[in-house]
């Protein structure tokens, strides 16, 4: 009798055990999905921060970018917003977002009236032919954007 | 970051004309989605801030994130209020802040 008792607690820690593993592997499933999704923001989340429930209207954004960019590590850009530039009217920010980049975010300017003329130049970086996004916001609240297409022949994310 | 950062500016100007200023820094602009031989990821190390002042009043500001190229390459333009000293600084995930002034000789 003690014996088959033995046998059945043996049985009872073996199915714990093997619930306990299975348990635990989801669990980790879960957490790796979760930080997947959490960890890095998307394109979509990154431009939710900058205009909220706003929609930008496609206009005044002007986007200088290559067709094709052979080097993907280095692909020059310039925006260029119209907007006087007066102490009244003028470019607040603009944010500029690569859609198909691991992390999205390139840049946000932030320009004042002493900027004279809305417009910024600097290199980015492309891991791939995307969606590069520009968002400027107007010192009266509104927002427009600009959107231009870059194809990659070599990706410059390092892998 | 080391290296003296490098500034354009035109050598004079006048109240009220609109400049272009280019500016160049030395960096690595390290992504932090890399990885060394070991398999391990090397941690993100990028010029984080710029900004650009005049006679102590901002022109421009910019948040960089790693989608920036390495040696990061800003130009912008400034409308010139008068004579006075532009203020440039960088700053780094490591803390390192960097900052450089130029003239502007206002004809």
């Amino acid at each position: 009798m003690q014996r088959m008792r033995i046998e059945v607690v043996h049985r009872r820690d073996v199915l714990l055990g093997a619930a306990g593993v299975a348990a635990f592997a989801s669990l980790l499933a879960l957490g790796g999905k979760a930080l997947a999704q959490g960890n890095p923001p998307t394109a979509a989340d990154f431009l939710k921060t900058i205009h909220g429930d706003a929609k930008p209207v496609e206009a005044k954004v002007n986007l200088d970018l290559p067709e094709i960019a052979e080097n993907g590590n280095t692909v020059p850009f310039g925006v260029t917003v119209e907007s006087p530039m007066t102490d009244k009217d003028y470019v607040k920010a603009v944010h500029v977002v690569a859609t198909g980049n691991p992390r999205p975010e390139v840049a946000s300017f932030g320009l004042t009236p002493l900027s004279g003329k809305a417009s910024v130049s600097s290199r980015m970086r492309l891991g791939k032919t995307q969606d590069i996004i520009v968002v400027a916001e107007m010192s009266d609240g509104k927002f427009y954007m600009g959107k231009r297409t870059v194809k990659v022949t070599i990706g410059g994310c390092g892998g | 970051m080391s290296a003296k950062p490098r500034i354009k500016i035109p050598d004079s100007a006048k109240a009220g004309e609109v400049i272009e200023v280019k500016t160049l820094i030395s960096h690595v602009m390290e992504t932090g989605q890399r990885k060394d031989q070991d398999g391990k990821t090397i941690p993100r190390n990028i010029v984080h801030t710029f900004e650009a002042k005049f006679a102590g009043k901002t022109v421009i500001t910019a948040k960089l994130y790693s989608g920036i190229s390495p040696n990061p390459y800003l130009a912008f333009f400034m409308k010139v209020p008068g004579p006075g000293e532009m203020e440039f600084s960088w700053v780094d995930d490591t803390g390192v802040k960097i900052s450089e002034k130029v003239v502007l000789k206002v004809a």
